[in-house]
């Protein structure tokens, strides 16, 4: 396929990544067996960053696809669309992934309903194939390719689970929030505030997440630490941006914003 | 349980009546759940004492239903105590307001949440009893106390607004004045005087613990990943010793009101603030202190320890969330430096206290060179290192001994602003040698947490009931049984429907028309049900002019607008028998093939859909009978159930609505229906006032509609004017149909049900 534009999909420059314990090395030795892997986490700990630099650090070229509910197979894997000569084949971003040997990163694949995630089946064995069944052919996936989902637990519903013959087509990689000292590195590399309010930030986050399953499905993630961190230096008082970036967006219960209130004002003097 | 064990357990309890022996398994299997094998011994004993008052069966009924929970909340010493109390009150002339007496416990264990808070609330209760009894010319008490049945009516919302203190100021209050005027004693406590709800006004201040427990629990996990049992105790009561906060084996001791407070220059503390000062120095000491031997040190040195570690851990404290020390600061007493006289005064205390605050607020005013070197010294301490109990315990024997004064040993011992508010008592500091093996003994023997209660059978659940009077619910008032509905032959109803097959074809061409419209086209479609004919002409027109079609030009349906679930439930109480004027059937009979056409239509709309039928005997039994679950189809084993129904005692509706509703609010979908099929108005044998359970119905229509349920009421009775001012407006507003032939309900109820859900 020599019109598919390879550069796109490289990552050049790299991407700031922490790392928390070994997952470099165990991504490292997942690939270099080229077994697909499944990364767990909650919201907004460094999933995806994660993918994107292995993606750099492997010179790979990675393709992400966000799932959703409404996602056909063939928004995976391609389909027939017309042109002036008759119909033209579009490969799907899987298919090209398999085709140029690239990482595809499904990212929260739970999201995808279960007709479309049997797809990648055949991906993940040691058949290493994609059938394109309306179009005939059958994709023999590049020596290089990689198929990586994510999968955040805290959601699962009796509704929303990957079959069993699909998670156990994966190694697995669990993530979580960093502790303390290495969530404070990243919020510090990322935004630039200096290291006791990004020390703040954390105890912050810390709090609430002590409040996981006696309220709230899920802490404050890195992320929204991030968000906080970028407000204040914006200028806005710090006890603001906590409230705006931390407390209004994961929760509407009164006692527990009471509660997470009162320790923002307690750690910002 | 088998029948035999039952048995068992019924001749233990002393007491003959009938109606006992239709709830006692029940209240048993709970007593079983909730309380040790002594503790169910104390139960039936208790429970016999109360049957013989010879005040009926009503009493009983009330211990035997609520005393489980609050044996098991309290402690079961309050089986006996609350038996014998009422023993007590059945032998004074105030028999009459056991029930009452009983009926204000259950919130009362839950508002106070401690046995000694209870135990309190009794003495509060009797003292008033004793007091309020009236003696002709020095004979015996003859006379019952006039105000106190009214007193224990209004229980449940004293005890939801004022401290267990301030209820009995309130109360005092009311003997005080009236007790020569039994009418004026009893507008006092129905809270109908000016001053009696001034008094009320008056006593109601500051922040409850009971108002903010979910709060202060959060705040310990949040701030502190800890967690245990929170008791409040007041500090009404004990004169001879304050009471203070501490922690032990058992939970952490926290006032039950606080007020908010403001400095001398200007800082304010709510109260919920002090609450969590507090919970922060404990947890702090729960976190950092390590008990140390008390048998080496003298009382002083003692004392000085005390104050040394508290500072510490408060330091530790500020140190995770510096704005700790600003409420700490705030809530620190200042000891005025010259005002205790070391000569003739013990100043022990007022040193201490001098040097605690000294510690905490750098901008302390004290000039005394001692107090200002310990401060210095305990900051290099924690600065330099991680000092350890033992540690700073050095510096306080040095602190002793350094600044010993003559009168230290004098009982006239100087107090005024030493006693510092958010601390605790300090007793899990100390270790005693003597106890130290007898402590690890009592720790092997630490008895076993009551085991997660196991789920069998459907144990009562108990609703509230709104009183209309004192405008508040009476909690937990009502016991409802749920259970399947029996079975008779499912061909009964089968018969039905095909006695109404030309009504069901007609229904079947409304339902059809009903349906297309809630078909919602899902245009764009790669693959889909019917070529989308715009989009096709359109991508057609893009292949022809060269640009991209786009392939999408399907479309399919899909069915969506009916997001919907609904409840039928039935009223199937005795007045159902009857056979109206004009028909040859029973309601039951119309309401069954009515039923039967409904849930054959609703199956076919494929809405959730879930039946029940409601009657009650008494507010101790509300029977509540499953037909149909929403995961059930209209299938044999529903039709079963139909073929059956059965008609019998009363109509209590607002407990029936709301387990029903409990049901319904957890259906996935946008709009919830409740349709209530019944020939009356709420009524029950043990409820006097007609207006009390329209009154709650009411309430609960509108706590449904809180909860996104839309209640509607199809209603049978013929006696209802339409249009007239009835109990069917007041209770459900516009949102009822009453159906005046009632012969026609087959036909009307599944139409109704249409345009509802047009
Ligand atoms: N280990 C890390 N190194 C660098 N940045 C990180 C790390 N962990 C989290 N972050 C920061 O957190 C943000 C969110 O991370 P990311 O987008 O990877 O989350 P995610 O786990 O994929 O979340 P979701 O499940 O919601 O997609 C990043 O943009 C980055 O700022
Ligand atoms: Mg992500």
């Amino acid at each position: 396929m020599s019109n598919i534009d390879i550069a796109q999909h490289e990552i050049t420059a790299e991407p700031f990544y922490q790392q928390q314990e070994n997952e470099i090395a165990l991504y490292e030795a997942a690939y270099a067996a080229r077994l697909p892997v499944i990364i767990k986490g909650p919201t907004g700990c460094g999933k995806s960053r994660f993918v994107e630099y292995m993606a750099w650090k492997l010179h790979k070229p990675l393709i992400t696809v966000a799932c959703n509910e409404d996602m056909t197979a063939s928004d995976l894997v391609g389909r027939f669309l017309l042109d002036k000569d008759g119909t033209r084949w579009q490969d799907g971003p899987l298919t090209t992934a398999a085709r140029i040997g690239a990482i595809c990163y499904l990212d929260e694949i739970v999201e995808a309903r279960q007709d479309t995630t049997v797809v990648i089946h055949p991906l993940t064995d040691h058949r290493r194939t994609l059938p394109l069944d309306k179009k005939g052919e059958l994709v023999k996936a590049h020596p290089d390719f990689q198929l990586v989902i994510s999968y955040n637990p805290g959601y699962q519903s009796l509704m929303k689970d990957l079959k069993q013959s699909t998670k156990q087509r994966f190694v697995g990689l669990d993530f979580d929030y960093a502790p303390a000292e290495v969530e404070i590195g990243i919020i510090v590399e990322e935004t630039g505030v200096d290291e006791d309010t990004a020390g703040k930030l954390v105890k912050i986050g810390e709090t609430a997440r002590n409040l996981k399953g006696h309220g709230l499905d899920e802490g404050i993630s890195t992320r929204l630490l991030v968000y906080a961190a970028s407000l204040i230096n914006q200028g806005i008082r710090p006890a603001d941006a906590c409230r705006m970036a931390l407390v209004r967006p994961i929760t509407d219960d009164a006692d527990i914003r009471s509660t997470l209130d009162h320790a923002i004002d307690t750690v910002f003097v | 349980m088998n029948t035999d064990e039952l048995q068992l357990y019924r001749e233990e309890l002393k007491c003959n009546f009938k109606l006992l022996d239709e709830v006692f398994e029940d209240c048993l299997e709970e007593a079983l759940r909730l309380l040790s094998e002594q503790g169910v011994k104390d139960y039936l004993d208790g429970a016999s004492l109360v049957c013989m008052i010879g005040r009926g069966v009503e009493p009983v009924l009330v211990y035997l239903e609520e005393m489980p929970e609050i044996a098991h909340r309290l402690g079961e010493e309050t089986l006996k105590i609350v038996s014998q109390a009422v023993w007590s009150m059945s032998r004074s002339p105030n028999g009459k307001a056991i029930i009452s007496f009983l009926q204000s416990l259950p919130e009362a264990a839950r508002r106070l949440g401690s046995r000694e808070q209870f135990q309190h609330y009794l003495d509060i209760v009797f003292d008033m009893m004793e007091r309020t009894s009236g003696s002709i010319h020095g004979f015996h008490t003859t006379i019952p106390s006039p105000g106190l049945p009214d007193l224990l009516e209004q229980m449940p919302s004293l005890l939801n607004q004022l401290s267990l203190e301030g209820l009995k100021n309130w109360i005092e209050y009311g003997i005080r004045n009236y007790n020569d005027h039994p009418e004026r004693q009893q507008d006092y406590f129905k809270l109908q005087t000016a001053d009696s709800r001034a008094m009320l006004q008056r006593e109601r201040h500051g922040t409850l613990f009971a108002d903010h427990q979910r709060k202060l629990d959060l705040y310990l996990q949040a701030c502190w990943r800890d967690k245990d049992h929170l008791v409040p105790y007041s500090r009404g009561f004990d004169e001879l010793r304050k009471p203070m906060p501490y922690y032990d084996n058992l939970g952490i001791r926290v006032p039950d009101v606080y007020d908010d407070i403001e400095t001398a220059d200007g800082v304010k503390v709510a109260a919920l603030d002090r609450y969590r000062a507090l919970l922060a120095h404990m947890a702090a000491h729960r976190r950092w202190t390590t008990s140390i031997f008390a048998d080496n040190y003298s009382p002083f040195q003692r004392q000085a320890i005390e104050t040394f570690e508290d500072s510490r851990v408060d330091y530790l404290a500020c140190q995770q969330y510096p704005g700790l020390r600003k409420i700490f600061t705030a809530l620190h007493p200042v000891p005025d430096e010259f005002d205790c006289d070391p000569e003739n005064e013990s100043c022990i205390r007022h040193r201490l206290t001098m040097l605690s605050y000294a510690v905490l607020n750098p901008a302390h005013p004290y000039k005394n060179p001692q107090i200002v070197e310990f401060a210095k010294r305990f900051h290099e301490m924690m600065q330099q290192g991680a000092p350890t109990t033992a540690d700073i315990a050095k510096l306080a024997t040095q602190f002793i001994t350094r600044t010993r004064q003559k009168a230290d040993l004098t009982a006239n011992v100087y107090f005024k602003d030493t006693e510092i508010d958010y601390r605790d008592d300090n007793r899990h500091l100390w270790l005693y040698i003597e106890m130290a093996d007898e402590e690890e003994m009592f720790l092997e023997e630490k008895p076993q947490e009551p085991e997660e209660p196991e789920d069998e059978g459907l144990p009562p659940r108990h609703y509230p009931e709104w009183d209309y009077h004192s405008k508040t619910y009476r909690p937990d008032w009502v016991s409802l049984y749920e259970s399947l509905h029996p079975s008779g032959d499912p061909g009964d109803i089968d018969k039905l429907l095909a006695k109404h097959s030309a009504l069901a074809k007609r229904l079947k061409q409304m339902l059809d028309m009903l349906k297309p419209q809630n078909y919602v086209r899902i245009r764009y479609q790669e693959d889909g049900s019917e070529l989308d004919l715009d989009v096709a002409i359109r991508s057609l027109i893009d292949f022809k002019s060269g640009t991209t079609p786009d392939p999408r030009i399907n479309m399919s349906h899909r069915h969506d607008g009916r997001d919907i679930s609904v409840m039928l439930l039935l009223d199937l109480s005795a007045s159902l028998e009857e056979t109206p004027e004009g028909c040859e059937q029973t309601i039951l009979q119309l309401s069954q093939e009515a039923v039967a056409l409904l849930s054959w239509a609703i199956e076919r709309l494929g809405d959730p859909f879930a039946i029940a039928g409601f009657s009650s005997n008494t507010r101790h039994e509300v029977r509540y009978q499953h037909i149909k679950g929403y995961s059930e189809h209209w299938n044999d084993e529903v039709k079963a159930r139909l073929a059956c129904l059965e008609a019998g005692y009363s109509t209590r509706m607002g407990a029936a609505l709301r387990h029903a509703a409990h049901y319904l609010a957890n259906q996935k979908t946008d709009k919830k229906l409740l349709l209530v099929l019944t020939d009356g108005e709420p009524a029950d044998i043990d409820v006097n006032d007609q207006r009390l359970l329209i009154e709650d119905t009411r309430k609960a229509v509108q706590e449904l509609d809180q909860q996104g349920i839309y209640t509607y009421c199809i209603n049978l009775d013929s006696n209802i004017e339409p249009g007239a001012d009835d109990y069917v407006t007041e209770i459900f507003g516009k949102q009822y149909m009453v159906i005046d032939h009632v012969e026609r309900l087959p036909e009307k109820l599944p139409t109704l049900f249409a345009s509802l859900t047009k």
